[in-house]
C-alpha cells in the first residue's frame, strides 16, 4: 500500500541511533534486518531503493508460493487460508497483549487461542460435513463427531467461557474483560471471513483466486496511477492515497480481472465445484459447467435501446458475436467493482486502527511489507462478498445440496421424505398424480 | 479505588517493555516515537481512558423505589423497603410474561426482541459513558444501525427458515426474500464504511473500541435472542421450561443460602454459596419435572409453530414429536420399598433434567460474567429499568447462555 511504503521512507531516512536511546534497534520492517547477503549486495543503493527492492522480491516470493500451493489443488488452499487466519489472529493477539500489558495475565493468551481452536473447529465441521456429508458418514469413527458436533463445539466454547470467569484476577478485572472482547472482535472478523473464503473454494477454485488477485491488482495499480497522476487526497485517514489512484485502479482492476478470469476459465480445475463422487469414491473436480461458465454470445444489455438502425445493430452484433464471452464475465466485472470501490475501506479501516493503537505495522512477519495482516485487510472483506455474491446470484441452493442432506438421514425418515415430496409436487402439478 | 486503575502504569512496565524488545516485539515507545511526527501533539495513552465515575452517570436500578411507593413505605426500614419493592416487581414481571405467553408465540417473539434492544441500549449506555465519547455524535446512530442490520439479518434468515413457503406467495416479498442475504451484507458494509468515513483525528482509540464494544454486545445479545426466537418456533415450551428453570435456580439458590450458607462459591460473588449452589440445583431439578408435566398436558406448548399448506394457516395443532407421549417409567430398585413400581413418564423428562442441570451448574457463570463485568467497570447494576432489580440485563444475563444452549441441544438431540 503506497503509504506503507512512504512512512517506511520517513523511518528508513532516519540513521538508527535516533530510536530510543538505551534501547536496542528494535525488529521492525527495515532492510537491516534482512539476510546478510542482500544486505551486502544493496549496500550500494540508497535506503529508499534497498526498501523497494525487498518490497518487490518478497512480493514475487509470496506470488510463487501462492501459485504453488494453487498448483497442489484445493485443499492445499484450504490449508494456506487456515495457516494465514492463525498467523493474522497471533499478530493481532501480540498487538493486544503489548497495549493493554498483559504480561503478569498468562492465561490470556491461552484462552484466546482455545477460543481460536473452538470457533474453527466449529465452522470446518460445519463446512466439512456441509461439503462432504455422504464420504463423512462412511467412517464409523467419525460417527459420533459428525451428529454432535454442534453441542461438543459448544461445550468447548462454555468451557472456554468458564475458564475466562475462573481466571478473572481481582484486580485486573478491566484488562481481562478488555481483551476478552478484543479477541472476540478478532476472531468475528478472521474466522467468518476465513471460512467463508474455504466455502468459496469448495464452490470452485476460481472463486477464491480471481477476487485474491482483483485485490492484489488494485493495490498496485492505484498505486502506479497515484504516482504517477496522483493529486487529490481522496481521505484524511490515508493521506497517500489519491482519487487518481482510486480511480484509475478501478479502471485498470477489472480489465486485469477479465482478462484473468478469461484465462482461468478454459480449466476445469478452476472452474468445478470440489464434490464427492460416490461411484469413484474419490474427490473430483471433473464436472459439467455451471451456465455462468459455458461459452455463450456476447450480447450488449439494452442493444435494442442504444441503436435505432436494425442493419447497423445486426452489423454490430456479428462483430461482438466473435467476442469470445462468458456470462462469467459480467460476475467478474461486478466483482471487480467492489474490490476497487469498497474493498480498500477495509484497508482505511486496517489503517485507522494502527493509528488509534499509534503502531506502524501489525508486526513484522514479511521482511519489506509488514505483517500478513497488513497484507490482507482488504481480502477479508472480498472473502465475505464473493460467498454472499456466490450464493445470491449464481447459486442459491443446488439439488446435489440438499441431495446429500437427505441422504444422510435415517432410512425410515429417508422414505417419509420421498413420500412428502412427490405428493407436494404432485399437488403442485410439477409432476402428474398418480 | 481509583489506584487500581493506575497502579499498571509505572516504572517496572518500562523495563519489562523494554525486555520486550528482545522477544521481537516493539516496544509501546518505540512505536510511539516512530509514528510521532504524525501527530505528535496528542500523547493519548495506549489504552482507551476509562471513566471511573461512570456509576454516577448511569442510573443503578438496584436500590431505586418509584415514588407512590416510597411514600407507602417509608415507616419501614430501608432493607425491607428493598425487599418489598424487588417482590412486588418479581410478581409485576411474573404477570406480564405470562399474559405475553397467553397472546402466543408470535407476541413471545416481539418480547424477545424489545428485551434484547433494552440490554443493547444499557450496554450501549455503558459504553458511552465508560469511553467518554460525548462528543462523538454518530457512535449511538452507528451502533443502533449495527443493530438493525444484524436484526434484520437474523429475523430475515429465521423466518425465511420457518415460514418459506407462506412468505413466497407473498409477491411484493419476493425479491426481499431471494436477496435477502445480499441486502443484509450490502447494509453492513455501508455501516463499515460510515464507521470508517466517521472516523474523527484525535480519537481514533476511541471510536476503535466503542466500535469493538458494540461488536462484543451485538454478537452476545443478538445470537442468543435469535437462538430463542428459533426455539419459540419449535414449541414454546422450549422457551418457557428453560427461562423457568434459571428464575427458579435464582430463587432457590437464594432459598438455600439464605438457610444454609456457610460455604463461599467463588471470589467474584462473595454471596454465593456452596449450599445454595447445589440445594438450588437439585430443587430446579424437580421443579422442572413438575412444571413440564404441567406444561405438557396443553398441545399449546408443545406444538411447532408451522404453515399449514392445507388449511393455509399458521397453526399450532399437530402430531406430538414422541418425547411428548406418555408412557411409563419403572423405577428400578426403590420402587418395590415404596410400592411404586411405575410412575407416569414422558421422555421429555429426561431432556428436562439435563436442561435444568445445565441451568443450575452452568448457566451462573454467566451471572458471574456479568458480575466481573460490573467490577471491572465498577457499577453495581448495568442500568435502572427496573425498580429493585437494577437493568434489563441483570435480570436476562443468564438466559442468554441458556438459550444458546437449549437450541443447540434441541438441533442436536431432538430435531
Amino acid at each position: 500500500m503506497s503509504d506503507k511504503s512512504a512512512s517506511n521512507l520517513k523511518a528508513n531516512g532516519r540513521p538508527p541511533s535516533s530510536n530510543a536511546p538505551g534501547n536496542p534497534a528494535a525488529t521492525q520492517s527495515t532492510p537491516e534486518e534482512s539476510s546478510n547477503i542482500l544486505q551486502r549486495l544493496l549496500a550500494p543503493l540508497s535506503p529508499r531503493w534497498q526498501n523497494w527492492v525487498i518490497r518487490t522480491i518478497m512480493s514475487f516470493v509470496m506470488i510463487s508460493s501462492f501459485s504453488l500451493i494453487i498448483y497442489l489443488g484445493p485443499l492445499a488452499i484450504v490449508g494456506l487460508i487456515l495457516l494465514l487466519q492463525m498467523l493474522c489472529f497471533k499478530e493481532i493477539i501480540g498487538i493486544g497483549h503489548a497495549i493493554y500489558r498483559s504480561h503478569d495475565l498468562p492465561w490470556f493468551r491461552v484462552l484466546s487461542w482455545f477460543f481460536l481452536f473452538a470457533s474453527n473447529y466449529f465452522f470446518f465441521g460445519e463446512s466439512m460435513i456441509d461439503q462432504f456429508r455422504i464420504l463423512l458418514h462412511r467412517k464409523q469413527f467419525l460417527e459420533p463427531l459428525l451428529t454432535y458436533h454442534r453441542l461438543i463445539s459448544f461445550s468447548l466454547y462454555c468451557g472456554g467461557i468458564v475458564g475466562f470467569v475462573v481466571s478473572l484476577v481481582k484486580k485486573h478485572y478491566l484488562k481481562q474483560f478488555t481483551l476478552f472482547g478484543w479477541t472476540h472482535v478478532t476472531l468475528l472478523f478472521l474466522i467468518t471471513s476465513s471460512h467463508l473464503m474455504i466455502r468459496n473454494v469448495f464452490d470452485g477454485v476460481i472463486w477464491v483466486i480471481l477476487p485474491c488477485a482483483m485485490i492484489i491488482c488494485n493495490d498496485m495499480m492505484a498505486y502506479v496511477f497515484g504516482f504517477f497522476f496522483g493529486r487529490t487526497p481522496l481521505i484524511k485517514l490515508s493521506p497517500k492515497k489519491t482519487w487518481e489512484g482510486f480511480l484509475g485502479g478501478g479502471f485498470s482492476t477489472i480489465v486485469f480481472s477479465l482478462l484473468l478470469g478469461h484465462c482461468l476459465i478454459q480449466f476445469d480445475s478452476m472452474v468445478c465445484p470440489i464434490e464427492y463422487d460416490e461411484l469413484g469414491n474419490t474427490l473430483n473436480t471433473n464436472c459439467s459447467r455451471h451456465p455462468v461458465f459455458q461459452p455463450v454470445q456476447f450480447r450488449l444489455p439494452f442493444a435494442e435501446f442504444l441503436m435505432e438502425d436494425s442493419s447497423t445493430l445486426l452489423g454490430f452484433e456479428a462483430l461482438l458475436s466473435s467476442i469470445p464471452w462468458y456470462q462469467f464475465h459480467w460476475h467478474t466485472i461486478c466483482m471487480a467493482s467492489f474490490a476497487s470501490i469498497v474493498a480498500p475501506f477495509g484497508g482505511f479501516f486496517a489503517s485507522g486502527f494502527k493509528r488509534a493503537f499509534k503502531i506502524k505495522d501489525f508486526s513484522n512477519t514479511i521482511p519489506g511489507h509488514g505483517g500478513v495482516m497488513d497484507r490482507f485487510d482488504c481480502q477479508i472483506i472480498m472473502g465475505i462478498f464473493v460467498y454472499v455474491y456466490f450464493h445470491t446470484f449464481i447459486m442459491v441452493t443446488s439439488p446435489h445440496h440438499l441431495l446429500r442432506q437427505v441422504y444422510s438421514l435415517r432410512p425410515s425418515d429417508q422414505l417419509k421424505f420421498y413420500e412428502a415430496l412427490t405428493e407436494g409436487l404432485a399437488k403442485r402439478g410439477i409432476v402428474p398424480a398418480v | 479505588m481509583a489506584d487500581s486503575l493506575n497502579d499498571e502504569s509505572g516504572v517496572e512496565d518500562k523495563k519489562k517493555e523494554e525486555m520486550k524488545v528482545g522477544q521481537g516485539l516493539e516496544s509501546d515507545e518505540v512505536r510511539r516515537r516512530k509514528v510521532a511526527s504524525a501527530d505528535s501533539a496528542d500523547d493519548e495513552p495506549a489504552a482507551a481512558p476509562v471513566d471511573p465515575a461512570v456509576a454516577q452517570s448511569i442510573g443503578q436500578g438496584t436500590d431505586q423505589s418509584p415514588g407512590i411507593l416510597q411514600r407507602l413505605l417509608a415507616p419501614l426500614p430501608p432493607r425491607w423497603q428493598n425487599w418489598v419493592v424487588r417482590g412486588i416487581m418479581s410478581i409485576v414481571m411474573i404477570v406480564i410474561f405470562s399474559v405475553i405467553v397467553y397472546l402466543g408465540p408470535l407476541a413471545m417473539v416481539v418480547l424477545i426482541l424489545i428485551i434484547q434492544m433494552m440490554c443493547f441500549y444499557e450496554i450501549i449506555n455503558i459504553g458511552y459513558v465508560v469511553y467518554k465519547s460525548q462528543d462523538l455524535p454518530w457512535f449511538r446512530t452507528l451502533s443502533w444501525f449495527f443493530l438493525f442490520t444484524s436484526n434484520y439479518f437474523f429475523f430475515g434468515e429465521s423466518m425465511i427458515d420457518q415460514f418459506r413457503i407462506l412468505l413466497q406467495r407473498d409477491q411484493f416479498l419476493q425479491p426481499l426474500l431471494t436477496y435477502h442475504r445480499f441486502i443484509s451484507f450490502c447494509l453492513y458494509c455501508g455501516g463499515i464504511v460510515g464507521f470508517v468515513v466517521s472516523l474523527v483525528k484525535k480519537h481514533y482509540l476511541q471510536q476503535f473500541t466503542l466500535f469493538g464494544w458494540t461488536h462484543m454486545a451485538l454478537l452476545v445479545l443478538v445470537t442468543s435472542s435469535h437462538f430463542m426466537i428459533r426455539n419459540v418456533f419449535n414449541g414454546v415450551i422450549w422457551l418457557l421450561l428453560p427461562s423457568s428453570m434459571i428464575i427458579c435456580n435464582d430463587i432457590m439458590a437464594y432459598m438455600f443460602g439464605f438457610f444454609f450458607g456457610k460455604t463461599p462459591l467463588i471470589k467474584l460473588s462473595p454471596k454465593k454459596t456452596w449450599e445454595g449452589f447445589i440445594g438450588g440445583g437439585l430443587s430446579t431439578i424437580l421443579f422442572s419435572v413438575l412444571l413440564s408435566h404441567f406444561l405438557i398436558q396443553f398441545d399449546f406448548f408443545v406444538c411447532p409453530l408451522e404453515y399449514d399448506e392445507v388449511s393455509d394457516a399458521v397453526s399450532m395443532n399437530c402430531v406430538r414429536h414422541w418425547i411428548f407421549e406418555r408412557s411409563t417409567f419403572h423405577i428400578p430398585v426403590v420402587g418395590k420399598l415404596l410400592f411404586l413400581s411405575s410412575i407416569p413418564w414422558y421422555p421429555f423428562y429426561w431432556h428436562s433434567i439435563i436442561m435444568a442441570t445445565f441451568a443450575s451448574f452452568v448457566g451462573p457463570f454467566g451471572g458471574f460474567f456479568a458480575s466481573g463485568f460490573k467490577r471491572a467497570f465498577k457499577i453495581k447494576d448495568f442500568g435502572d429499568l427496573i425498580p429493585g432489580h437494577g437493568g434489563m440485563t441483570d435480570r436476562f444475563d443468564c438466559q442468554i447462555i441458556m438459550g444458546t444452549f437449549v437450541y443447540v441441544y434441541f438441533q442436536t438431540f431432538i430435531m
